[in-house]
């Protein structure tokens, strides 16, 4: 099985890193060649293993079809029925038809592992690889994407200083991103989580010598890190429930409603767990409200931009939820969290990216806003979430990519820089206008697929965070048209307003925009929401379990399809509207809208509210003040016990001491000399007959004491 | 025989070495530094012989090496040596501390010189140091306990900062004020006992068969807890730890962090726990309280330093909590998690110091705001090595400190059974000590911030700043490989100690 | 023979002599009370011996006694008068409170 190997994927960028690092400056092209060589073997193992994994789960549908209609015909002759969990059963009840599944049919899963250390007992951590739909799926983007960007990158960062270090971080942040994907335990997965994390530090800091980058790639770590903490605390809550890591032994255990011991599922446990897993989602996914590092880490160049945007970072919060999506399906709670989270992300970013003026901000935010649209898809639907990952990180990539081409071009970020760029840049504006008209949704390019599964889970759905995430979600179709609109006449309509002459970009930057506008524009069509797509198609490649495949068919409503396809056209229409002149900066009718333009260019206030209510009280305030208290408390307090000691021991000294015990000495000896000096001094006479005459006396008195005795 | 001797050979020689040191004449001063290298190098060397006999000779899991003859007949106390796989880490990381220590001072010698005196107190610290860990007899291990702040007074009072004086004192006194305490109760504990003995192994036998009365064990464990915690550093008894590292030599600032500090969390494991098993569960909340204190204040303190070496120093206080923390939950994971802190604790802190003091010569100023940012630029290679060591510092996975952290979290989520009634008070905790991870992120990235990017000011742009010279690489290679080895594979220490750790916890009946 | 007589009289010529030495002031004449004193004792040999012979005593310890002490008093003599000589050569005075060297 190709599947075996898998485990060559993240480890090949691995080694390429460590090989780039020790020797890449002495390659005859610095290192890149490798990056590229390693991670062009991981996109065709990454090939191999999907089309194993898809082939083997489209043929297991057939199977299922097969069994199905052999029921039919002979209805209850000795087919064992295989119920997993309740929730599928409930789902089944609901459509009023039993998903019946024979024994020994299953999603493909392919799982290995090696014990890494115990730690108590026989419970300890390990190393292993899970391979599956999912998986396969993030393997295709993620090596594809990152090869992509490499490529590119040959061009983009040529003659930088740090070259080679760069692509040993390429290398890492990749081999970081699979990592995290094919981990079969919680603790892999945070171990590739937190290594995605410092490489986005290293490389959004990647130009250190300006304090803006720095502290760009700083909010970026802490605020992902603080995301980070809602993960740690899920995982060991997770542990603590189940007594494992294991990813399969996790969701098994949840469809059969125990925990370790054979005890009762805790559900508020449950609950709380998932709720914190999905604050690491919402830190490294750029959730509201921790979105903002997001923006800001366009100060990176802007290959890592969109390695990060497309692929290797902010998925993997979506990745994490659809990994563990059996476990979220258990807890109404979490969803509706998410699905809330979600709604309000996908629509206030999205507004955002209408004031923005940096096109790689413009990017960012539509980022976030399309993050939010899968994390609300995953509340109601699975397929409906990773697909847009999916579709997502191909168009998003290339807008990315794209705009670095300009920003090559033009030696500027700002599209008041820019303007008429349709004709020194054509390969640039057509890759571009595939990847806007994607994201705007526009049939029949990718984005449009993906979001109309989205609105039509929310729709099927019902209730109120269905109907929220339908609202808001046609909604933010339009705003992302019209801010899409916006942002392609203001770079390519219109006379040229910067300076120098701009010109297209070098062949390594062309070829990897033509690439990516591929997918781009027809990756859509893997998904088709009709039923004869459904049995073979990307629903039935990216299967978690046979069940919800089985329980969630698939739809197309038309009127949905057609009402957000006019959202759309709205959208650009507007912007045409608005913007069909190319207007500079003074005239942008985005800028003059009063209050509203500014507070969406002051995010919200968002960045003001971290900076003074968190991170200057801590840093300024508390962490001062604990460090005062440290000083002038604990520390006062031991050098008080020592000063105390002191002086107790300088008035023993003084009083007891010096003026006791020793003054009796002393006395005692001055006592001494004062007889010898005033009395005894005396009796020194020197006269002879003194000293005879005390003799005598002295004689005289021994005679009498002789004779009285 | 080599296992009867194996031990006390290895512990002595240090100490031979030192008084051969002491005979170098004056005139000859130089040739002392070889001499240290040769008797380091020896000492590693045996120290591993030890270790590979004792794993690949299946010694294992249980006492090894054990010499028990009578030492002072009249109170009954032996020369009882042994190891096994707790005191294995620790005892091996100290020789090799030590040795690289005497290759870093071939070129790195602090005011006022002095080699043959230095690198003599140095390898009398290494036998104090070494000789901790494989004491079996209470006696003993207090002697060898005492040998080590000698020393270490020295080394601090003599080629330390300004302040050396006052910061020497106040490590020696505060250090003895808590060994006071500590030898009381190991009196006591030799008079409660059933049998008139020093020997921790029987003593702790006579604590796992339930021996000594409650009553007794909660006094007799807050006196062994006192000695222990003020080396620790617990919170708030810490304050000695800033100021003895701010002002020591560079190899006593890292052999203080790398050894010094996991004497105490060593104690508890293997002394304080399994002879008053029930004095521990009684304390065990209030140590973790503590530990979750001394993670986040540590980290507070941190964002509010200016000097590097001080920084360095608290972060110490902050990584400390999480191996106390662990050993509070008192369940196999926790004391592992302790063990593994300990040891990556050890190799990274040590080496952080190293950095410390190689910056503080180049630049003369141990001040962040002085050294104004642009290291990377003036020194890329030490700005390489500093950044590397600081992000395995805070925790990152693949590197060592990533999981005696990860898993001092996972033990206190679940403590030992004894201990459910505080159930909520851990769990609270481990939110909390997983808080402190950010903080403790955020005082390193802005410690890299401030000192290694950014442009470097013009006057070191001028200033001939020498990269990492050879003598310094050959003394840290060997750390920052172990940073990695320890981060990828952590069986390295896991293997050791996960049988031994599990067997006493599994002897003294605690639920897990 | 009665030994009261003898006795009585060198207690005599001892108190002489002991005045001598303690109440003159000129040298040579505490130098003679001295010899007084000293013929005195030899006096009590004498007189103590010749009781001992009395009693059977053939040794004559008293007697020969005597004769040792009139020699060590004329050698005594000698001395003392050179001390006189010398203390008159440097001094100018054989008053005996002008040697008051040894005084504190």
């Amino acid at each position: 099985m190709v599947s075996d190997y898998a485990w060559l994927i993240p480890a090949l960028p691995a080694l390429a890193a460590a090989i780039i690092a020790a020797f890449g400056k002495r390659m005859a092209r610095k290192g890149a060649e490798v990056g590229i060589a390693a991670v062009a073997l991981a996109l065709l193992l990454a090939l191999a293993i999907a089309v194993e994994v898809f082939s083997a789960n489209v043929a297991t549908v057939a199977e299922l079809e097969a069994a199905h209609e052999s029921e039919e015909h002979a209805a209850g002759q000795g087919v064992q029925v295989a119920m997993a969990g309740d929730r599928a059963a409930a789902l089944a009840a609901a459509d009023g038809e039993a998903i019946e599944i024979p024994e020994g049919l299953e999603a493909f899963v392919h799982e290995r592992g090696v014990t890494l250390a115990q730690f108590q007992g026989d419970e300890g951590f390990e190393a292993g690889i899970r391979i599956d739909g999912l998986v396969a799926m993030m393997f295709l983007l993620v090596t594809f994407v990152s090869l992509m960007v490499q490529i590119y990158s040959t061009g983009y960062m040529h003659g930088d200083a740090r070259y080679t270090y760069f692509f040993a971080l390429l290398s890492v942040f990749t081999a970081s991103m699979l990592l995290l994907v094919i981990a079969n335990n919680l603790m892999l997965t945070l171990v590739g989580w937190e290594l995605v994390g410092v490489c986005s530090y290293l490389l959004i800091g990647f130009w250190w010598e300006e304090k803006v980058n720095s502290d760009a790639a700083i909010k970026a770590f802490l605020t992902t890190k603080l995301g980070d903490v809602g993960l740690i605390v899920g995982v060991v809550t997770l542990w603590g429930m189940f007594r494992t890591f294991n990813i399969t032994e996790i969701i098994t255990m949840v469809g059969e409603g125990v925990q370790a011991g054979e005890a009762a599922l805790n559900q508020g446990m449950l609950t709380f767990a998932l709720l914190a897993l999905f604050l690491g989602a919402v830190g490294k996914s750029a959730q509201f409200p921790l979105h903002t590092w997001l923006p800001d880490a366009m100060a990176g160049p802007t290959p890592v931009s969109a390695l990060i945007h497309a692929a290797t970072m902010v998925t993997a919060g979506v990745f994490l939820i659809a990994r563990l999506y059996p476990l979220f399906q258990a807890s109404p709670t979490a969803m509706t969290v998410i699905a809330v989270i979600g709604a309000i992300t996908l629509f206030g970013a999205g507004l955002l990216a209408l004031v923005q003026d940096d096109v790689k901000r413009v990017l960012a935010y539509s980022t976030i806003s399309q993050l939010g649209y899968m994390v609300a898809a995953l509340a109601f639907s699975y397929t409906a979430g990773i697909f847009h990952l999916f579709t997502h990180g191909f168009f998003k990539a290339l807008l990315f990519l794209g705009s670095g081409s300009l920003i090559h071009g033009v030696h500027s970020n700002n599209m008041s820089d820019m303007g008429g760029l349709r004709k020194p840049m054509p390969v640039t504006f057509w890759t571009f206008l595939i990847g806007s008209l994607a994201l705007a949704a526009i049939p029949p390019l990718a984005g449009f697929w993906s979001k109309d599964e989205i609105l039509a889970g929310a729709l099927s759905a019902g209730g109120a965070t269905g109907t929220l995430v339908l609202v808001l979600g046609a909604l933010g179709g339009l705003v992302t048209a019209f801010y899409m609109t916006r942002a392609m006449f203001l770079i390519f309509a219109g006379e040229y307003r910067g300076h120098g002459h701009p010109h297209e970009s070098p062949a390594s930057m062309r070829w990897p925009l033509v690439a990516l506008a591929v997918p781009a524009a027809l990756i859509g069509f893997v998904n088709l929401p009709f039923d004869f797509a459904h049995a073979s198609g990307f629903s039935a490649w990216t299967m978690f379990s046979l069940e919800y495949f089985e329980s969630h068919a698939a739809q197309f409503v038309v009127p949905l399809a057609l009402a957000a396809s006019a959202a759309a056209v709205i959208g650009i229409g507007l912007g045409w509207r608005l913007y069909r002149t190319s207007p500079s900066l003074d005239e942008d009718p985005m800028l003059r809208m009063g209050a509203f333009t500014r507070t969406l260019q002051n995010k919200y206030y968002l960045d003001e509210l971290y900076h003074h209510g968190v991170v200057r009280p801590i840093r300024d305030g508390i962490a001062q003040g604990a460090y005062w208290l440290n000083d002038n408390v604990i520390d006062r307090i031991v050098y008080l016990a020592g000063a105390g000691a002191t002086s107790v021991g300088r008035f023993t000294y003084d009083y007891a001491d010096q003026r006791g015990i020793d003054a009796g000495v002393n006395g005692l000896a001055g006592g001494a000399n004062a007889f010898g000096r005033d009395v005894l001094r005396k009796m020194q006479s020197g006269n002879i007959q003194r000293y005879a005459g005390a003799m005598f006396v002295g004689v005289i008195v021994l005679a009498i004491a002789f004779a009285v005795a | 025989m080599w296992e009867d001797w194996a031990i006390t050979v290895t512990v002595l020689l240090p100490l031979v070495g030192a008084a051969a040191i002491a005979l170098i004449p004056k005139a000859h001063e130089e040739t002392a530094k070889p001499v240290a290298l040769v008797v380091s190098a020896a000492g590693l060397a045996l120290s591993v012989a030890i270790m590979a006999t004792y794993y690949l000779g299946g010694l294992g899991p249980g006492l090894a090496f054990d010499q028990n003859v009578p030492w002072i007949t009249a109170i009954g106390a032996n020369y009882h040596v042994a190891i096994d796989g707790i005191s294995m880490p620790l005892f091996v990381l100290s020789y090799l501390l030590t040795f690289l220590c005497s290759i870093y001072v071939f070129d790195h010698i602090e005011e006022p010189g002095k080699p043959k005196a230095f690198l003599a107190l140095m390898l009398l610290l290494q036998t104090g140091m070494a000789g901790t860990f494989i004491a079996f007899d209470l006696i003993l291990f207090f002697v060898f306990w005492e040998l080590v702040l000698v020393p270490m007074y020295f080394m601090i009072g003599v080629w330390g900062g300004p302040r050396r004086e006052y910061a020497a004192v106040k490590f020696f006194l505060y250090t003895l004020f808590g060994s006071v305490f500590m030898l009381v109760a190991f009196l006591a504990v030799y008079f409660t006992a059933p049998e008139r003995t020093f020997d921790i192994v029987r003593l702790s036998e006579f604590g796992a068969a339930g021996a000594f009365s409650r009553a007794f064990q909660l006094i007799a464990f807050g006196g062994v807890a006192l000695g222990f915690a003020i080396k620790v550093p617990m919170w708030p008894f810490h304050t000695w730890l800033p100021d003895a590292h701010t002002e020591a030599p560079t190899v006593g600032s890292v052999l203080l962090a790398g050894i010094l500090l996991k004497m105490g969390t060593y104690g508890f494991v293997r002394i304080a726990i399994p002879i008053l098993p029930d004095g521990a569960l009684a304390y065990a909340p209030i140590i973790a309280v503590l530990a979750v204190i001394a993670i986040l204040y540590g980290a507070l303190c941190c964002l509010a330093q200016t000097d590097l070496k001080r920084l360095i120093a608290f972060s110490s206080v902050g990584h400390m909590g999480f191996v106390m923390l662990g050993i509070a939950a008192m369940t196999p994971a926790g004391i592992n998690a302790a063990i593994f802190g300990m040891v990556a604790h050890g190799v990274i802190t040590g080496m952080l110091f190293f950095v410390a003091g190689s910056v503080k010569e180049r630049y003369h100023t141990r001040a962040i705001a002085d050294i104004g940012g642009g290291m990377l630029q003036t020194m890329p290679r030490m700005g390489a090595i500093f950044t590397f060591v600081a992000i395995a510092s805070l925790g990152l996975p693949g590197l060592a400190g990533f999981w005696g952290e990860v898993l001092a979290l996972l033990a206190a989520f679940s403590p030992a059974e004894q201990l459910s009634a505080y159930l909520p008070l851990y769990r609270t905790l481990m939110v909390l000590a997983a808080v402190g991870t950010v903080l403790t992120a955020g005082y390193f990235l802005w410690m890299l911030q401030r000192v290694n990017m950014g442009a470097a000011p013009d006057r070191w742009k001028d200033a001939a700043l020498a990269d990492v010279s050879r003598v310094e690489l050959g003394a840290w290679i060997p750390l920052l490989v172990l940073i990695l080895a320890l981060g990828v594979l952590p069986f390295l220490i896991f293997g050791m100690t996960n049988q031994p750790v599990t067997d006493l916890l599994g002897q003294l009946r605690l639920g897990f | 023979m009665l030994a009261v007589y003898p006795l009585t009289f060198a207690a005599l010529l001892f108190s002489v002599g002991a005045y001598g030495v303690l109440a003159r002031r000129n040298a040579v004449l505490v130098l003679m009370s001295i010899e007084l004193m000293l013929a005195s004792v030899t006096v009590n040999l004498v007189v103590f011996g010749h009781l001992a012979a009395e009693r059977g005593d053939a040794a004559l310890t008293g007697q020969v006694f005597a004769l040792f002490v009139i020699a060590i008093g004329a050698a005594e003599v000698g001395v003392g008068l050179a001390i006189i000589l010398l203390l008159f050569r440097n001094r100018a005075s054989i008053n005996i409170d002008d040697a008051d060297l040894m005084k504190y």
